[in-house]
């Protein structure tokens, strides 16, 4: 008798929680999400467009287009995140004037979502990094830097988990060894650890523990180094490392003419793209989500 | 059946179906789009960035002196007008900062022609010509050099036989190419002496591969960018008139 009350009890409380939940998703049949992932990487303080007159990109970037291409973007597909893979400082008069203050201001107005860091943006020395903070409306990103013992402590979070029409999308970043890239004085004590332990760490965290529909990694190692550089890379990573549906890169500046599609340890594709540098390319991936399993069983279709 | 059962049967169903959707990837479309003179301004953005934009140009066009001629790096064969400026400007800056931090003096400097990135023009110099020729920013160092590696830096410039901005040493190659005298203030490199080098931390670092001065383990940062040090020097004087002179020459047959 008394195991039968429970039972009634408990299915009480659970219709109320099932009929207020009625409005939301419930009982559509089949439906079909779409998550947009834009991004940049390597922008180095280029926010005017280039000139007319430039030897190699004339009329190419600028902050202000790309603002209305973004908003544009965002009002066709309102789940839409925006990312960046590092080195936002560095390389017009802007940053040696301003430190990097207008650019963190400018991706704060187009409404940035997260970022990794790049080596120049260590360029003032991480604590010139750290004074623009309060200019940045985004989240920074590493899984492989351990600030601890800097100024950054607690302002980087290895990963982010952002939900865009009920899709848990986790974002982990990755930065480049800085031993030899940027001085000492520069970096402090910040530590730099392997990018491949810190990704099983957190794909393990992203897929097993937070169970994301969408792993991304923001990564500022560079695409790929020729042979016999041992040097990890993002094509490296993305082989040898499981349950990332996205790398984004940066560093190496590389332009590439689409993504390039790699087999990871599992031997499920990985999606690695880079967009250049400066400001001259907007990478745009779109996640087309279904509840149909059978769709889902017949293999994502990759359309690059 | 009763009613409480009908309660729970419904109950369940919900249950099941209200629970988080499960969704599966099943499509990924990638691409990239051009930032193009095609796609509209933002004019909100565009508001935002003009005042910074006017500080800026308005500082970057401040007019620090004038240049009596243009002057090219690729004008003159061992040593050029503008890099003999160039080195000289870092000298010149660079020796009283070192001195009064260390007490020592620097010997000589080296830079790298490559490093040089634009020309001056005739007219007015501005900052934004300091950023032109010098838009990297590498900073000036000062290495204190063994003379086994100051005689590998001589054989480096003798052997490249590139205009190298050079300040305060003096190279002569005899016609046929081959070092003939390395000499400071008239005196020649004692190789078995230690001197301080001034250089920036590009070529430290072996840029240009000037691996003479990373097997060294005493270097001092001035923590002094070379285009400030351009400013600071195009400030400092009135009149912009460097010449080609006898700093690094070939005896001619």
């Amino acid at each position: 008798m008394q195991r039968r009350q429970f039972l009634q009890q408990t299915a009480a409380a659970s219709a109320l929680v099932g009929l207020s939940g009625l409005g939301l998703t419930s009982f559509t049949p089949a439906t079909t999400k779409k998550i947009t992932i834009l991004h940049t990487n390597d922008v180095h303080s280029h926010i005017d467009a280039f000139g007319p007159d430039d030897g190699r990109n004339p009329n190419q970037g600028g902050v202000a287009r790309r603002a209305s291409l973004v908003e544009s973007i965002r009002k066709e597909n309102p789940n839409t995140l925006l990312l960046d893979a590092g080195d936002i400082f560095q390389g017009t008069p802007y940053f040696n004037y301003y430190g990097g203050e207008l650019e963190f201001k400018l991706m704060s107005m187009l409404k940035y979502d997260v970022a990794t860091i790049g080596n120049h943006d260590f360029d003032n020395s991480i604590e010139g990094l750290y004074a623009q903070l309060p200019h940045a409306k985004f989240d920074f990103v590493s899984a492989n830097y351990d600030f601890s013992n800097t100024v950054m402590d607690t302002h980087v979070k290895p990963y982010r988990i952002i939900i865009k029409d009920g899709i848990k999308v986790g974002v982990f970043g990755l930065g480049i060894e800085l031993n030899g890239l940027v001085e000492k004085r520069m970096y402090k004590e910040t530590v730099y650890l392997d990018p491949t332990e810190a990704t099983q760490e957190m794909t393990r965290i992203l897929k097993e523990d937070e169970k994301c529909d969408l792993i991304i990694c923001l990564s500022h190692l560079g695409y790929n180094y020729r042979e016999p550089s041992q040097k990890i890379s993002d094509l490296k990573l993305a082989k040898t490392t499981k349950d990332i549906d996205l790398i984004i890169g940066g560093h190496t500046h590389t332009f590439l003419k689409k993504p390039t599609v790699v087999k990871n340890s599992e031997g499920k594709n990985v999606l690695v793209n880079q967009v250049g540098c400066y400001g001259i390319n907007l990478g745009k991936i779109d996640f087309y989500f279904d509840s149909d399993k059978n769709k889902a069983a017949n293999g994502t279709s990759i359309i690059v | 059946m009763n009613y409480k059962h009908v309660i729970l049967l419904f109950s369940i169903l919900i249950l099941s179906a209200c629970k988080k959707q499960d969704v599966y990837l099943n499509k990924i479309e990638g691409r990239q789009i051009n930032i193009s003179d095609s796609l509209k301004i933002d004019q909100n953005i565009e508001d935002f960035v003009k005042p910074y934009r006017k500080r800026v140009n308005a500082d970057l066009d401040s007019v620090l002196a004038y240049a009596v001629d243009t002057y090219s790096k690729n004008d003159g064969d061992y040593n050029t007008a503008i890099g003999n400026m160039l080195a000289d400007a870092v000298y010149e800056q660079s020796n009283p900062i070192f001195k009064s931090r260390t007490g020592e003096t620097i010997d000589f400097v080296l830079l790298n022609h490559g490093g040089i990135r634009s020309i001056i023009s005739k007219g007015d110099i501005t900052t934004r010509t300091a950023y032109e020729v010098m838009p990297f920013d590498n900073s000036a160092v000062v290495v204190k050099l063994k003379g086994t590696q100051v005689k590998e830096l001589v054989e480096y410039l003798a052997k490249g036989k590139r205009a190298h901005p050079i300040s305060r040493l003096n190279i002569v190659l005899d016609a046929d190419g081959n070092l003939k005298s390395a000499t400071l203030d008239g005196t020649p490199l004692d190789f078995s002496k230690t001197y301080n080098v001034a250089t920036n931390d590009y070529l430290y670092n072996g840029g240009d591969r000037m691996d003479f001065f990373k097997t060294n383990d005493s270097l001092y940062v001035l923590d002094y960018k070379v285009r400030n040090v351009l400013i600071d020097y195009f400030s400092k004087i009135d009149t912009l008139n460097p010449v080609i002179d006898n700093r690094f020459i070939k005896l001619k047959k």
